[in-house]
């Protein structure tokens, strides 16, 4: 619990006290608190923890899910999309260029499914106790970047495989923007994922909306064709989704298909600070009250 | 010196009654825009009288409560369901904001409005333990060092690494109130938490509550207990309706918050608005305290039998139902309690009752009560199903003692039953 949190300056301008906090009716538009957020450190990596211990207790497979699910959507899509469907992969093999799209995908798609839930399934919680809300939707992104990083793991030993076998593949110095693009989905995933979880707290279809918004968005998302394929009028359209550039500078980084555009990632990025600022200050709002709508 | 902790400034909430999300869009676009132009919100009614429709209304929990604590003091907040009590535990806890107003804090706030908040079941109790910490508020290292301790008082060591789901509930509930009880915030907020437990574990947290109270921190204690109150606070807030009532030492504003009544002496009278929407098809009309001749009177006398009557209408038939009376005396001992249909007989007789205009007649017997001031509750229930209607502190009445046993000596007897006892003195 941290001091200075909701405050109003022209209230402690007027008061000769020093208070260590005020509760107000409203505060600061764009104030995070992201102070206050970072006092809840351990509370986040406790989330984490709960999160990776509590979900897979009482499987069998317990954290092979982590595995069987890019697997099975990889080896999915290679034989619809590949062997049937025969879309073009730009000369990759197409379970590897299956993979890529999906594991960088489902990075961003987890996290804006299970961060537009905070509110209504953290309700219970919410409504006994004060802690800085955000540390569930930045507990959620911690647990996926762990995540994807099991399943970047084993796309790497695919990749190794394939290389092995004689595939000619051109990894290549972008590998080192990774960090960034994972920084961007995950920005991407926490802005529309807040935006959306203060908006259910009133509006319920809105969680429908996203169930299956995050399936028909991957379709507009090159994640099982290669941007090149499509012909300039749908290029125009898939470009305008924020999503397309990182899973295209991605695939070229790692497998050497695909493109880098540096203005279509700023774009991106543009997008991403625009929906953390809106999610921000929704999120501000809805956060004062929302127990009483809930 | 003592300085102020907490400054609570014009407090008011307002909460929206009736269906909340389906066409509200533009409601909240109405609200918006005189929000955006430094109007009111054109939406609130101050100081509506009128709750006959609810529907899309607002509903004042808070209404412009103002006062401050000092540090270190330990202040109950007592009021009948409704009052704002929890709203305001709400407001500081910082669970939902005020509607207008300001509370001002000097340090750190904890709250306790539930134990076990955020437990998950699938963990072990060490788990749990260092969880529903960082929830509360504490730092891992706070909980590393204080660990052995909260593992002693919850008496379940042998359990510590076996996920609360496999708790009894009462472990379940002892090992949350561990974690509780070690938070160390200069300001702790406390619900009716401690009515957790077994009586063992009961007299052991409000223990831990005194200690707190007397290390010098300050603590906002909300109870319906009455005994609690006038054991763990000096001072008390009554609230009523949404508005602070009193504020005084608590003693008195014990004895004035279970004996404010509006209705004339000796009857309890519910008016429509103070009937619970949901008490339907039950409907109180009042509950009386009866001398022998059918009077209905504020003192009764201890040597003589008394009734107490509640009257009430059923708007549709109902099965089940029981009407209960409780007995408290006004220091919060609990005397006892009884239901109409306690008796075997009437109990098969009224299984199910028909819609009608009914009278529910309790008979005492003369030399019960000891002298003094008591409480009666009444409750209507079907039990384990549902409660139609529940008014803790209905009524309140005095009792006199002239020509109980004992009267010869003018010192007061403790106790809240003065029966005349047969007593045989032998000499061998």
């Amino acid at each position: 619990m941290a001091e200075n949190t909701r405050t109003k300056p022209d209230i402690e301008q007027t008061d000769p006290e020093k208070w260590d906090m005020i509760i107000s009716p409203q505060r600061n538009l764009f104030d995070l608190r992201l102070r206050e957020l970072w006092h809840a450190r351990d509370l986040i990596m406790l989330f984490v923890r709960r999160d990776f211990v509590a979900v897979y207790k009482q499987t069998i497979l317990g954290p092979l899910w982590y595995l069987i699910q890019p697997l099975l959507t990889t080896i999915v899509f290679t034989v619809i999309f590949g062997n049937i469907a025969k879309l073009p992969t730009d000369g990759l093999p197409s379970f590897l260029f299956y993979m890529s799209g999906t594991v960088i995908f489902t990075y961003f798609s987890s996290s804006l499914s299970k961060t537009s839930d905070t509110f209504t399934s953290n309700a219970g919680m919410f409504g006994k106790v004060y802690f800085p809300r955000l540390a569930v939707p930045v507990s959620i992104l911690i647990s996926n970047l762990i995540a994807f990083a099991i399943q970047f793991l084993f796309f790497l030993a695919f990749m190794l495989f394939f290389v092995l076998r004689g595939t000619p593949l051109h990894p290549n110095w972008w590998i080192l923007f990774t960090p960034v693009l994972l920084l961007m989905m995950a920005g991407l995933g926490l802005g529309f994922g807040i935006i959306v979880s203060s908006l259910t707290t009133k509006y319920r279809d809105l969680r429908f909306l996203v169930q299956f918004g995050v399936t028909l968005l991957q379709y507009i998302t090159p994640v099982i064709y290669p941007l090149s394929a499509m012909s300039p009028k749908y290029q125009a359209l898939i470009r305008l989704n924020p999503l397309t550039s990182v899973v295209e500078a991605f695939r070229f980084a790692y497998l050497g298909s695909g493109s880098v555009d540096l203005l279509q990632l700023g774009y991106s990025f543009a997008i991403m600070v625009v929906a953390i600022a809106v999610g921000a200050v929704i999120f501000n709002r809805v956060e004062a009250t929302f127990m009483d709508t809930v | 010196m003592s300085k102020t902790i907490i400054r609570v400034e014009n407090v008011s909430k307002a909460y929206r009654l009736g269906q909340i999300g389906s066409g509200t869009l533009s409601d909240d676009v109405k609200v918006w825009w005189a929000k955006a132009r430094g109007k009111p919100n054109p939406l609130l009614k101050i100081g509506q009288e009128d709750h006959g429709n609810r529907e899309g209304e607002y509903l004042w929990a808070l209404n412009d409560v103002s006062f401050t604590v000092d540090e270190g003091t330990v202040l109950g907040i007592i009021g009948r369901n409704g009052a704002g009590k929890s709203t305001v535990l709400k407001i500081l806890s910082r669970v939902t904001a005020p509607t207008s107003g300001y509370i001002k804090v000097k340090g750190r706030i904890a709250s306790l409005l539930e134990v076990g908040t955020g437990f998950h079941p699938e963990l072990t109790g060490r788990e749990n333990i260092y969880l529903n910490g960082a929830i509360l508020g504490m730092k891992r290292a706070e909980i590393d060092r204080k660990f052995d301790e909260i593992l002693d008082f919850s008496e379940v060591e042998q359990f510590i690494d076996t996920p609360v789901k496999r708790y009894s509930s009462g472990m379940y509930v002892r090992l949350a109130f561990a974690v509780a009880a070690h938070l160390e915030p200069e300001i702790l907020v406390v619900d009716e938490v401690l009515a957790v437990g077994d009586a063992e574990f009961q007299r052991k947290s409000l223990g831990k509550m005194g200690d707190v109270a007397q290390q010098g921190r300050t603590v906002l204690f909300v109870s319906h207990n009455m005994s609690s109150i006038l054991r763990l606070t000096q001072e008390t807030i009554v609230l009523d309706q949404g508005r602070l009532a009193m504020r005084a030492a608590s003693p008195e504003a014990v004895d004035y918050y279970l004996s404010a009544g509006d209705a004339k002496a000796g009857e309890r009278i519910w008016q429509k608005e103070e009937i619970p929407l949901d008490a339907t098809p039950f409907r109180p009309v009042a509950l009386r305290l009866l001398d022998r001749n059918g009077q209905t009177v504020e003192t009764i006398r201890s040597v003589e039998p008394f009734s107490v009557e509640m009257e009430y209408y059923l708007d549709a038939p109902l099965t089940g139902l029981r009407i209960g009376i409780y007995l408290n005396s006004t220091r919060g001992e609990q005397v006892l309690t009884s239901f109409d249909t306690d008796d075997d007989a009437r109990f098969e007789k009224f299984i199910s009752r028909p819609a009608g205009h009914y009278f529910s007649r309790c008979e005492f017997p003369k030399d019960l009560l000891n002298g003094g001031r008591y409480v009666l509750g009444v409750n209507a229930s079907s039990y384990r199903i549902r409660r139609y209607f529940m008014d803790e502190k209905a009524l309140a009445f005095n009792v006199d003692t002239s020509g109980a046993p004992g009267k010869q000596w003018l010192e007061p007897r403790p106790g809240a039953l003065r029966p005349r006892l047969e007593w045989k003195i032998e000499t061998r």
